[in-house]
Parts: C-alpha cells; structure tokens; sequence
C-alpha cells in the first residue's frame, strides 16, 4: 500500500509548471540557501577554493540518493559509461528482471483482491490501472537506457527525444530506487575536469557550453558560433585559454547525470531529465540555469584552444585565433582535423564530420541548382548573381531542358495575345 | 506606271549621269520626311532608281516573303523595322543576316513572332554590327532566347518590354553579354527581379536609359542603380516594391539623372521622392502621375530643381497650397500635365500659369472645376503654347498660333464660330479630334481645311451634320492621313472619293456607320489610296464587290468587317484570300461557320489574326443623351 500511495500522489504532481513560470521563480528564490548545497556541483567556478573537494561530491551526492543498492552502485561506479560492459549489462537486466518479478507479484495481488473487496469498485480499478501503468513505463524506461548505453547511435536519438524521457523518468525515479542505471556518468565529468591542463581552478566544462534556454536545444542550432566569433579582437593575455583533449572533444556528452549516468550534450537537458530523479531537483532553484549566479564578482573571459598542433586555433601558433566556446571547439575539431564520415545520401558526394552540418546540407541539396558558366553550382539564386557579379567573364548558365522547351514553344505557338 | 517612265527614258541619253552620287544624296537626304516622295523619285529612272536603292538606310518590308528580293535591292540597309512583318520565320532571319549582315545597326521585332531561340542565336552571332534590337511582345522568348542575345557584343539599346518568360538568369546573361549597353526597357518583364537588375547596374556601367516599369523590384537593386554614372533617365513606373522606409537608407542619388518617371507608384511620397532626386540637381523631367498627393510639402521638394522643364502629375490629386508652391518654383516650365487631377481650381492654376509663362504645352484634361478665368489666364500668359489639351473650349485658343494638336472631344457646345477662330488663327494645326462636337457643321470644318492647310488628322465622328461638302473641302489637306467620320449619316461615297483622290497618303480610315457609302466609293479609295493600312466598314452599304475591289490595295492590314448586310460568306472568302497581306480582320461571328474552317487554318498561317464578334446591333444613343449623361457627375 505504500507503494500505491506514492505513486498515486506523483501522479498528481504529473503537471509541470511552464517553462516562463521556472524562470520567474528562479530570480526570486536564487539565493535559497537550501539550494546552495546543490548548486556548487553544478558550478565550481564560483567557488574557487573548492576545486579539490569538487573530486569528492560525487560520492556525497550518492549518499543522499536515496534507497541505492550497494554492490550494484560500486560495480557500476567502476564502469566507463561509454563502453560496452557485459557486467554491467548482467546487472541492469537483472535490475529489470526484479522489477518484472515485482509488477507480477502486484498484479497476483490485485487478482487476488478483486474477489474480497466489493465496495467502491470504480475507484480501486482506477488505481490498479495506473499504479500498473507507471510500473510498466519505468521498465520501459529503464530498458531504453540499457540498450543506449550499448549503442552510440541509438544515444543520439534518445538525446533528441528527451522530453519524453524525462516524463517517464519521473516514475521510475519515484518508485524504485534510482542509479540503477548507470551511474558512472560522474565519473567522465570530474576526470575531464581535471584534464584540463592550463588552469585547473576553471574546471567546470559544462556550464560553459554557452548554453541560455532551458529547453531542449539542437546542437547545430549554433554550429555557426564559431565563425561568427572571427571578427572578435581580443587581446592576448585580456582572457583565460582553455584546451582540452581529443578524446574529450569527441566524447558524445559532456554532461551526465549522477543518478543514473545517462549522458547529455547540454545541461539544460540534464536538468530536464535531472526532474525524473525526485522532487528535489523540481525546485526553481534546482532547474535554473548554473551561469549567472553572481553578477558582481567580475568574470574572466574564457576562450578556447585547440589541441591539433599548428592549427590556426592552436594557442602556438604565430596568429592564434581563439575559439569562443566549448561547441566551438568540437565543430572546429570534427571538421578541420576529423575525417568526413557522413556521406549525403541524396548527392552521394558531399562529405561531412559535424552531423549538423550534413542536415543543413540535406535540406537544400538536389534544389533548384544555379548554375555559372564556369560549373560551379549554387543552392541560391542571390548567391550565383554574387558570384557573377564578382568574377568578369562568369555568366549565369541556362538549364538545357529549357532550350528545348522554348524552341518547341516558339515554333508552333501562335497566341492571340501577340498583336 | 513604272514602265511607261522607263520606256521614256530607255533610247536617250540620261542627263542624270552628269549629276554625281553625292548631289543625288544630298537631294535624297532632303526627301526624308515622307516616304512616298522618295518611291517617286527612285521611279523616275534607272539611274536614279539605283542611287536610291544605294543611298537608303532604313527599311519597313510589308511582306515577309519579299525579303531576299527587298534586302538585295537596298544593300545599305542599317535600320530594319519588321513591325509590318507579323511573321517571321527563322528562314528570314537566316536570310537578313546573309546578307544585311555587315551594315545592320539596328533591328525591331516588336511585332513579330514565329521566330526561335535558334534563328536568334545565328542572327546575333552573325550580325557583329549590330547596336540595336527591339523584341518587345516577344512572349514566348525564354532565357535561352536572352542567352542568344547576349551574343551580340556590341549591343547598346535593347527593349525587352512584355518579355514575361524571362527571368534573372536571362536579364544576367545579357548584363554579362553586352558591356556597352546604353539604353534597355524591361518593362512588364514580370519574371525579373532585383538580382538581375542589380547584375545589369553592376555589369553595364554606361547605362543611360534603364526603364524598369512594373517589375517587382525593391531598393535591394536601386542602390546600385543610382550609382550608375551615366544613367540619364530612369523610369519606375508601377513598381509597388518600393517605398519610403527602403528610400530612406539611399546614398546621395544619381548626379547624371535627367528624367525620372515614377509614376503609379504610391507607395513613394514626398520623402521617398526627395531621397531618390538627392543629388540628381541636373533633373529635367518629373513624371508623378497616379501617385501620392500633390501637396505643399512635396511641391516644395521639387523647389530647388533649377533645370526642371517637364512635370506630368496626371490623375493626382492637388491641393490648392501644392499647386501655389509650383508656381514658386525656381524653374520655369516648359510643359506641364494635369489631365485628370482633381483639385485644380482657376485661382490654382492661375498662380501656376502666371509663373511658368514659357509653357509649351498643357494639358488640363477632365480638370471639371476650371472655367475660361482660366482659359483666359492661360492664353494670356502662355503665348508660346503648341500644345492645349482640354475639354471645354473657347475662342480664346486661337491666340496659340503655333497650336499643332486640338483635341476637343466630347465639347458638346463648340459651334462653327469657335472653329473658324481656330481655323483663322492656328494655322499649323496637325490634329484635330472633334468627337461628338454634335453642334458643328460644313462651315467649321470648311474654315478648318482652308485654314489648316497641314492637317494630318481629323475625327468628326458623329458629327451628325456634316455633309459630302466638309468632306470636298478636307480633300484639299494632301497631307492627310488619318479620317474618322463614324455615325456621319449625310457623307456619301461622292464625298469619300474627293477623299481618296486628294488625300494620297491616307492610312487609316474609319468610315463606321456612315449607311450612304456604299460600293462607288470603295473603287476610288482602291485605286488611289494605295497606302491604306487600316480601314472599317462596319455599318456601311458595302457589299461583296467593294470589299474585293480593295485586295489591290497591297498594304491593307487591318479591316473591321461587322453588320454589313450586302456581304455573303463566298464574297468574304475571296476577299480575305486576295488581301494577301492581311494581318488582323474583324468579323462577324457568324462567318466563322458559314465559311470552311480550312480557310481560317490557311489564312492564319498567312500571318493573319481573327477577332470574332457577336455583338447585336445597338440603337444609336441621342446626342442630347450623352449630354445628360456628362453632366449627371458634374456639381
């Protein structure tokens, strides 16, 4: 019964309040204390002195998780999120083989009720089918996420679909003991904190990816930040250069969650997804965005590096460009120094390393080709007529189909229209 | 004829072989202004009919299969016009570019069709010479057909008007193409946008005369028009694209600019107009009609405007303070339109004309609240007027003695005095409209012959009393060339033919509704008027005989055959076939049953168009009902 309790007031909770809402509450309830404790996860850099024992909280935060299974957790702790680990694998379908075991027991139960209880039958079924339905869904859930860890590709779907996710996440998250799922996810985050190799009291890499909304944000939506920043004239030494690794850059996530270890490529997802996990993270001030926070305290601009050796974006070289921010450096990265994995399907010569800029391309390629007399073809009219305008001698190129159209038209044609 | 003059000159000695070439050039150079003088003088012999052939340099063929023939007779031909040609094969394209080749300029297709994008790419390849092509109403013409054009390097005027299938990438291919493009009208051109106009400023930088009406640009492309150095006359009639806001953001404008016409588009007010004639302190021509209102604010924009001869405010509205500041305006006018303005008052326009004395020619049409205060005002102050554009008239206009075009239609109360005034005084009139003047008779139009001795156009349609004997006394303006004489009852063939045999250059002639013109006068207009273009009989006592006696008239292209009862389909049918040269005929719809479909399908094929009417007779209104009917909108 206490089960059914439980769940049943989750679902009343079910309504979220909207978004405009959050942000309201957020400036107003900021300076909570209660949240403090929180927040200083989310964002060291406000805490200078706190780097070395930023090391340490994951394991605070797990003792606070409430209901952890023990051994399960540790080993899980010793797994590298994006790697395939049959042991944790094991233990996941165990995990799911349980709570199947507990669903059957309550169904039995209901059976067996159904004949002794006779009074107020409509509400008691009511129940029965929702308190079935949440449990059902948290395996559902926890299924998904078994599998995602075990395929790349599969991850970024999930990631794109998180809003839904995060819905079901909120039943499993109640009902049954989270960070069964995996966990590890902690555990990247801190390490790239301390790879950070020129200022190691700047560690926190994810609350700098530049990220405002608290919605669910495609990355490609800013994959041009990096060539917008060019005209940027900073003086060196006036700003902080960052510089992470490769292995970094090309991690899929930069932002995991503690409880169950799912990996997100921006925090205003994982904070999304961070509501599922209990109703301490539904506070405003455990929603709000970590940036910002104190106004007063002047901020050193940060700028980035890249790790390629004699690039134009590496802090040695001769005319050293920075990058603006963490995306920045990822779409520099795959696109300068990775090799061109995403073929267009529709032209089939078109190559691409961002997956973004292969969609961008996706929605204009095969349309209207404007054609210069020199072969280059362009997907809009306004730019072949700059291009023609540029160059002397260019002319803009008439389609062939077109020439026999209006030989036939004009031959046999005779409107009345005409004198 | 042709014969008997060479059989004359045939056995002597020609005493024109003692004149040089030069000398006989010089007296043809003399010979231009009608055409007919310079067919005689190459008749007169073989000596002079080779240096005539030598000496001409602009052709019109009538007929397209006569080309070779044409074309190897005149050698020098530089202007080719084949507006009379409404078909035109890639054949004879192929053959004016054997062998004009080397001397053509200039060339008009506006009229033609039939030709393609292949016969237009070897004509542009071949004629190297070429400056000039007019393919207005060349519908079918695609970009491909542009790109063809763009072959002609040398190309500097180009009209392109009503060439709806282009688009930008046409327009681009010939801004890349011709680079000494000076003058190029794309008017109606409604695939054309900012981007290939843009790409015509930035490519074509002598650009003079850039006429741009109608196409759905905005002020992405103007700014790079304005900077053109060059651009004299820039015409943005009709372009609702731009407007003020985009005004505004322009650079100081074209200091070249000449005439600007921006007409129709009211989306432009004063503000707008200043920021487009910023700078252009050279402005001689303004044309605003159908725009936004004439008001004090925008009259005074125009102040400074030291140059300024031309206004044309048409169809505006005008307040009273507008029109005042016009009068203060630091140029003195040369011609001024108002026709259609409401607004315009007599004390208005008083102040205008008071100022402006040098004023050539006004137009005051359809102003309804002007009396003769103003007419007075006017011919008081203006005394070198040559052109009144008005309705309701008086004698007063006879003061204008350099007056060449009176167009009086629809003055229900002009009598004959008021004609004779005119006669009297304006003895350089050229045209002379008295539509439905219903009060006039023999006596005015007599006083209008004799006074008038160089009257190229007259229309005294339903002029319902005049009688053969205005029609005897017209006979005497040789230089006729247009009669319209719709609804006069009283005219018979006695008097057309007086017409016909005096008037040897008569093109057009509208004898609709005239029931005494029958048969006898249709044989002297087929003999003598052999320069008969364009002729309507509807109404008429024309019967199958009339209408076939006038096939020998070989430039006849245009008849307008309705409600004549004499008329039988096989009559009509041989007609139709002898009138080789036919190019557009209007006829009764029920012919077109009546009469085997085979011989529409063949004389279309000849170049010939049918418009086909249904429509029943109508009783003719009384002339005192027009006059009710004018003065029902009045105050």
């Amino acid at each position: 019964m206490d089960l059914k309790e439980r769940l049943s007031g989750d679902l009343q909770n079910k309504e979220h309040p909207s978004f405009t809402n959050f942000d309201t509450q957020n400036q107003q309830k900021w300076e909570d204390p209660s949240m403090l404790d929180y927040s200083t996860r989310i964002e060291p850099p406000h805490f200078l002195g706190f780097n070395q024992s930023s090391q340490t909280q994951p394991s605070n935060n797990q003792i606070k998780v409430p209901g952890q299974d023990g051994p399960v957790n540790e080993a899980l702790q010793a797994n590298k999120v994006q790697e395939w680990d049959p042991s944790t694998m094991l233990n996941n379908l165990s995990f799911l083989e349980q709570k199947i075991h507990q669903l059957q027991d309550l169904v039995h139960l209901i059976v067996g009720r159904r004949g002794q209880v006779l009074g107020r039958p409509d509400e008691l079924v009511a129940q029965q089918q929702q308190l079935i339905t949440a449990d059902l869904t948290s395996i559902i859930v926890q299924l998904i996420s078994t599998a995602g860890s075990l395929l790349p590709s599969v991850k970024h779907t999930l990631s794109a679909a998180t809003p839904s996710i995060g819905q079901f996440g909120q039943f499993g998250g109640v009902v049954f003991p989270p960070g069964q799922g995996m966990n590890g996810g902690v555990q990247p985050q801190n390490a790239s904190a301390s790879k950070v190799s020129e200022q190691p009291n700047t560690v926190d890499v994810s609350s700098n990816s530049g990220n405002e909304q608290n919605h669910i944000i495609e990355e490609h939506d800013m994959k041009d930040e990096e060539d917008a920043e060019d005209g940027e004239n900073l003086l060196p030494g006036t700003y902080e250069i960052l510089q992470l690794e490769k292995e970094e850059i090309l991690a899929p996530h930069t932002h995991f969650c503690t409880i169950c270890g799912k990996g997100f490529k921006r925090d205003a997802n994982l904070r999304m997804h961070m509501r599922g996990h209990g109703d301490e993270y539904k506070t405003p001030a455990a929603l709000a965005k970590p940036h910002k926070e104190s106004s007063s305290e002047p901020t050193i601009i940060k700028r980035y590096s890249c790790p390629y050796a004699g690039c134009k974006r590496n802090k040695d070289h001769k005319k050293f460009q920075p990058l603006k921010t963490i995306l920045c450096v990822k779409n520099h990265y795959k696109r300068t120094h990775c090799d061109k994995s995403y073929t267009c399907s529709r032209c089939n010569t078109k190559k691409f390393s961002v997956i973004a800029d292969l969609k961008t391309h996706e929605k204009h390629c095969g349309k209207d080709k404007w054609l210069c007399s020199c072969g280059t073809t362009f997907s809009r009219k306004d730019k072949l007529f700059g291009h023609i305008a540029l160059f002397q001698g260019h002319t803009p190129a008439i389609p062939l189909d077109e020439n026999k159209g209006s030989i036939g038209s004009c031959n046999y044609t005779q409107k009345s229209g005409e004198e | 004829m042709k014969k008997q003059k060479q059989e004359c000159f045939g056995g002597f000695f020609n005493p024109f072989d003692l004149l040089s070439e030069e000398i006989i050039f010089m007296i043809l150079d003399l010979l231009n202004h009608n055409p007919l003088d310079r067919k005689s003088f190459a008749l007169a012999c073989k000596s002079l009919y080779a240096t005539e052939s030598k000496h001409r340099r602009t052709l019109k063929p009538l007929r397209q299969e006569h080309l070779p023939s044409v074309l190897s007779r005149y050698p020098n031909i530089t202007h080719l016009d084949l507006t009379l040609c409404s078909r035109l094969t890639d054949t004879s394209l192929s053959i004016i570019s054997n062998v004009c080749a080397p001397n053509l300029r200039s060339i008009d297709f506006s009229r033609s069709r039939l030709f393609s994008t292949s016969g237009l790419l070897g004509f542009a390849i071949n004629c190297k010479n070429l400056v000039e092509i007019d393919l207005s109403n060349a519908t079918d013409l695609k970009d491909s057909a542009m790109a063809a054009v763009a072959e002609a390097k040398n190309l500097e005027k180009l009209c392109l008007a009503r060439c709806k299938s282009i688009t930008d990438m046409g327009v681009g291919c010939i801004a890349v193409g011709c680079r000494n493009l000076r003058f190029i009208c794309l008017k109606w051109c409604l695939g054309v946008g900012d981007l290939g106009v843009g790409l015509i400023a930035v490519k074509c930088k002598l650009i003079r005369h850039l006429d741009l009406s109608y196409l759905p640009i905005t002020n992405k492309c103007l700014s790079s028009i304005l900077k053109l150095q060059h651009l004299e006359d820039l015409v943005l009639e009709g372009c609702f694209g731009i407007d003020d806001d985009n005004l505004a953001v322009l650079e100081p404008g074209c200091k070249s600019l000449k005439s600007l016409d921006v007409s129709t588009c009211q989306n432009i007010s004063h503000r707008g107009l200043s920021s487009l004639i910023n700078g252009a302190e050279g402005l001689q021509q303004l044309t605003l009609a159908h725009g936004s209102p004439v008001t004090s604010c925008l009259a005074d924009c125009l102040k400074k405007l030291l140059l300024l001869q031309s206004v044309k405010l048409d169809g505006c509205v005008i307040t009273y303070d507008g029109l005042k500041n016009i009068g203060n305006w630091c140029a003195s006018l040369r011609e001024l339109s108002l026709s259609k303005c409401s607004g315009v008052t007599d004390e208005g326009l008083s102040s205008v004309v008071a100022k402006h004395k040098d004023l050539r020619k006004l137009d005051i049409t359809c102003c309804r609240k002007i009396t003769d205060v103003s007419i007075a005002q006017i011919t008081y102050s203006c005394t070198s007027l040559t052109s009144l554009r008005m309705e309701s008239c008086l004698k007063s206009i006879s003061r204008c003695s350099k007056l060449a075009s009176l167009k009086l239609g629809i003055c229900l109360n002009i009598t004959d005095e008021g004609l004779i005034h005119i006669g009297k005084g304006c003895s350089k009139l050229l045209e002379l409209d008295l539509y439905r003047c219903a009060e006039i008779t023999d006596l005015g139009i007599s006083a209008i012959a004799q006074g008038c001795p160089g009257l190229e156009m007259i229309n005294i349609a339903y002029c319902k009393d005049i009688t053969d004997r205005s029609l005897l006394a017209a006979s005497k303006c040789s230089r006729l060339k247009t009669f319209e004489s719709r609804g006069c009852s009283l005219i018979t063939s006695l008097g057309l033919t007086a017409i016909a045999v005096g008037c040897k250059e008569l093109t057009k002639l509208d004898i609709k509704k005239c029931h005494n013109i029958d048969d006898a006068g249709m044989l002297p207009l087929a003999h003598f008027s052999q320069n008969l273009r364009q002729i309507n009989l509807s109404h008429s006592s024309v019967t199958d005989v009339g209408l076939l006696s006038l096939a020998s008239i070989s430039c006849l292209q245009n008849i307008t055959i309705l409600h004549l009862e004499g008329l039988s389909p096989s009559g009509v049918a041989a007609a139709l076939l002898a009138c080789g040269g036919l190019t557009k005929v209007k006829l009764q719809a029920a012919f077109r049953w009546l009469l085997p479909h085979r011989l529409f399908e063949h004389l279309e094929a000849r170049g010939c168009m049918f418009q086909w009417r249904d429509k029943v007779l109508q009783v003719e209104l009384d002339p005192k009902c027009w006059k009710l009917q004018l003065e029902d909108p009045m105050p």
